[in-house]
């Protein structure tokens, strides 16, 4: 593989990624998947970065969801949108900032429909304004917070207190990255590096040490989508795309999973389990897992940061392995116990799956 | 009669067939050509569809016609053009001026980059190359190896690479690169024996004459397997062999193999000369950036400027007798402007025959 | 095992690698005119069988290239040997010794 050929793709597909002064909106499941994540994400650029990032309290889910399950029509979508963008003007600010990916290609939709429908955002603002009274301004600029992270890689790993490096055998750490599909694949040129070799979370992995794997069903979607998964019964077929990934990246023996999206490190981490449940098969070293990090997670864990604070003791594929690599230190008996020292509750030991308890 | 002057910008099989055409009615040929050699891009090939001839018996028929009347300036690019009265006044990159009475491009194409097309990974995966670089294989190594340095055995090719694709912004078809696939195709298996070629294809384009017949060869006598359908994706294993996932349209399933090459059958684009030409002369391009001529059927080499003409792929995508055919008949229109009377010809014994020319001037 | 309410999905691609071409490599040696069938459907358009049932000679023939062969036994059986095909191909593919020869190619390969 010339990996030449791949930067002179990288070149091609570059963004303007806003300085300072962001507006933050939160993803609706990503606090309960992976509670650590927005957090860390916060501290890293206030205390950090020393960057002005602000939230609004009336914020409300950009309606993706809903909308790519034929729940919500288009118009109530963008009504909504309209709204967020009206408390962001409202707060004076003009960088946009979304959590999740669905929402990132949510807000680029939306945004090219106004673009070259003049007259729907016409009726929006119409819209908006008889049921809120609000009116907004469209954002100048609109990227997703890993390109945020992606920005400043080169001072998280300045500030860092570790490297992806394996300390036992000094070889930087093998890690895949996984892109959610809204990122860059409708909007090739919305994406650090484009849809076919995207490079906002591989440079992450560059940056701080680690080396990245790329194997055969790298594009393949991991399944999570909308309308398919809702229903149970029809979710065999999402978990086969995880699968299909898990299958693919094992001969190349990937010590991490790295995604951007609230979706797929969920599906990753608790499919793992579900298909070592269902067919006695697991991906990792030594029956282990593959653990999956958000991006936040690897910053936070670059910088330093407690493990729990991170939320680690929520995934299924136990990360502790990892942290052993990398020389992390935590206290395995804090492992259980929350915020106020109060036990959060032991989960029942996997079949297959080995955990840490 | 005489001193009439002709400037052609272009040495490849257009250009060369148009300067002998008109340098045989005594006319003053000046060829410009920015490579060192002349030939354009059949001098690069090894065989030519459908007879598979050596493309050297074509590069050397056509420079073999060139007679005195004809200044050949290789390593030669155009400056600046200027028009002074009916004349052109041409400035080349050598400080020199050629000043002609008719201007003739004849600036060709060049290949789309298949790197573009970037789910192919031209330039990322090692046994990922492009038509041309197989028929460099052809010509120059005479064997075919791929990264790993192993004869492959199973080859694949892809049509339409940068060919009607909306994505790259290339509408037309490219037309003769359904017929180089199934040709490269049968030269891949007749150099490796029992090596399995595939043509992943959306529409087989054999136009030419005996193209179904060569068809039918690559199926009947080499085994060759068709799929129809488009490359969707393609990626390289571990072991340096290529994954790919082309929808079997016929089956009407998705199919995935491994294949140790692939093959991709980059179109035809307008060329940079052509482009620099477009800047400097204001001259009106089509949709797909292809000269555009003042009409396609009945003034396929004139333009809008009187005294400027055009010949060959810088017009449109064609195959090497198209092209010839077009450089005759533009090189007649280029008689007609000039006024000149038609001489009367005596055919030479050797008419149409390779080194001898279309006749005697009797000028 | 927690009862999840969903099993893993299976693959529907076409894996070529792994599947089983002795078919077409026993079709293609004992009646090689097998190897230029271009899949136009000429055969199939005109079919007897086809009218009332689910046979399709270009299909089976795609299948069998591909090294699909699950129930081509089943599908070939319903061919009548009318000849219709024969008459219309445009390759001038040997259609019916084609169908003679699948169940030779099965036996031949163990099937």
């Amino acid at each position: 593989m010339n990996i030449e050929g791949k930067k002179v793709i990288w070149k091609e597909y570059q963004k303007e990624i806003a300085e300072n002064d962001f507006f933050y909106v939160r993803s609706c499941v990503r606090q309960s998947f992976f509670p650590g994540s927005e957090t860390t994400f916060l501290k890293i650029l206030r205390e950090e970065l020393g960057k002005n990032i602000s939230e609004h309290p009336f914020h409300t889910t950009c309606t993706g969801i809903a909308y790519h399950s034929d729940i919500v029509p288009f118009e109530t979508t963008m009504t909504v949108i309209a709204r967020q963008f009206a408390l962001m003007t409202e707060a004076g600010f003009h960088n946009y900032v979304p959590s999740c990916i669905t929402s990132f290609g949510m807000y680029n939709e939306v945004l090219d429909t106004w673009h070259h429908f003049p007259e729907v955002e016409k009726k929006v603002r119409r819209l908006l304004k008889e049921a809120t009274g609000k009116e907004f301004e469209k954002p100048k600029n609109l990227v997703h917070s890993s390109d945020i992270i992606y920005k400043f890689r080169k001072e998280i790993a300045e500030k860092g207190k570790f490297r992806l490096i394996n300390r036992f055998t000094g070889d930087p750490l093998r890690i895949v990255e996984h892109i959610g599909c809204h990122y860059a694949k409708i909007f090739p040129n919305k994406g650090v590096g484009g849809a076919e070799y995207p490079h906002v979370l591989a440079g992450l992995i560059e940056e701080w040490g680690g080396e990245v794997i790329d194997y055969p069903e790298r594009r393949h979607c991991c399944g999570f989508g909308f309308r398919q998964y809702l229903v149970k019964a029809n979710r065999g077929y999402s978990i086969a795309c995880s699968q299909k990934k898990f299958e693919s990246m094992k001969p190349y023996k990937p010590e991490a999973i790295l995604t951007n999206c609230p979706g797929c490190p969920f599906f990753f981490d608790r499919w793992q389990y579900a298909i070592s449940e269902m067919e006695g098969v697991t991906y990792g070293e030594d029956g282990q897992g593959i653990p999956v990090l958000t991006y936040e997670e690897l910053a936070g864990i670059v910088l330093g940061y407690d493990p729990w604070d991170l939320g680690f003791q929520t995934h299924q594929v136990p990360v502790e392995p990892l942290l052993d690599k990398i020389g992390i230190p935590y206290d395995p008996a804090r492992k259980y116990l929350g915020k106020n020292g109060e036990n959060i509750g032991k989960p029942e030991i996997a079949s297959n799956l080995k955990f840490c308890h | 009669m005489g001193g009439k002057k002709v400037a052609i910008i272009g040495g490849g099989v257009a250009g060369l067939e148009a300067a002998s055409s008109l340098a045989a009615f005594g006319i003053d040929i000046s060829l410009i050509e920015k490579e060192e050699h002349l030939g354009g891009h059949v001098s690069q090939w090894d065989r030519l569809f459908p007879s598979r001839r050596p493309a050297k018996e074509v590069t050397g028929h056509l420079t073999g016609r060139l007679n005195e009347k004809v200044t050949v300036h290789t390593g030669t690019e155009v400056q600046k053009i200027e028009r002074s009265g009916k004349s052109w006044d041409i400035l080349l990159n050598n400080s020199a001026t050629i000043v002609a009475d008719a201007l003739l491009l004849a600036t060709g194409f060049e290949l789309f980059e298949a790197r573009k097309k970037e789910e192919y990974g031209y330039g990322i995966y090692d046994n990922v190359i492009t038509s041309a670089d197989l028929e460099k294989k052809f010509a120059r190594d005479g064997e075919i190896r791929n990264a790993q340095g192993k004869i492959p055995e199973r080859v694949g090719f892809v049509h339409c690479v940068g060919s009607r694709d909306e994505k790259v912004g290339n509408l037309y078809c490219s037309r003769v690169c359904c017929v180089t696939a199934v040709k490269q195709a049968v030269e891949v298996s007749e150099m490796i024996p029992g090596c399995e070629v595939f043509c992943f294809y959306m529409d087989l384009r054999m136009f030419g004459l005996d193209f179904e017949a060569l068809y039918k060869e690559s199926q009947e006598k080499w085994g060759v397997h068709f799929i129809r359908g488009r490359l969707s994706e393609a990626f390289e294993n571990q072991d340096g062999s290529v994954l790919v996932k082309v929808e079997d349209t016929l089956a009407a399933r998705p199919l995935k193999m491994k294949v140790d090459l692939l093959v991709l059958m980059s179109g035809m684009v307008t060329s940079s000369g052509t482009k620099k030409l477009v800047d400097m002369l204001g001259l009106e391009t089509d949709e797909n950036r292809f000269l555009q001529p003042a009409d396609r059927q009945l003034r396929a080499n004139e333009t809008g400027i009187p005294g400027l003409f055009l010949a060959g792929t810088c017009t449109s995508p064609k195959s090497i007798d198209e092209t010839i055919s077009d450089a005759r008949a533009a090189a007649l229109r280029i008689m007609e402007y000039l006024n000149l009377p038609a001489p009367t010809l005596t055919p030479s014994p050797n008419w149409g025959r390779d080194g001898e020319g279309a006749g005697t001037n009797n000028q | 095992m927690p009862n999840f309410g969903y099993t893993i999905s299976s693959d529907r691609q076409i894996d070529y690698d792994s599947n089983d071409r002795r078919i077409a490599r026993y079709l293609a040696e004992h009646e090689p005119s097998f190897l230029v069938c271009f899949a136009c459907g000429t055969c199939t358009a005109t079919c007897s069988a086809g009218v009332f049932t689910t046979f399709s000679l270009r299909e089976l023939i795609g299948n069998i290239k591909r090294g699909e062969i699950r129930n081509i036994a089943t599908e070939a059986e319903k061919c009548m040997l009318c000849g219709k095909c024969q008459l219309a191909c445009p390759r001038g593919v040997n259609t019916r010794n084609v169908i003679l020869n699948i169940q030779r190619a099965l036996e031949a390969c163990g099937l």
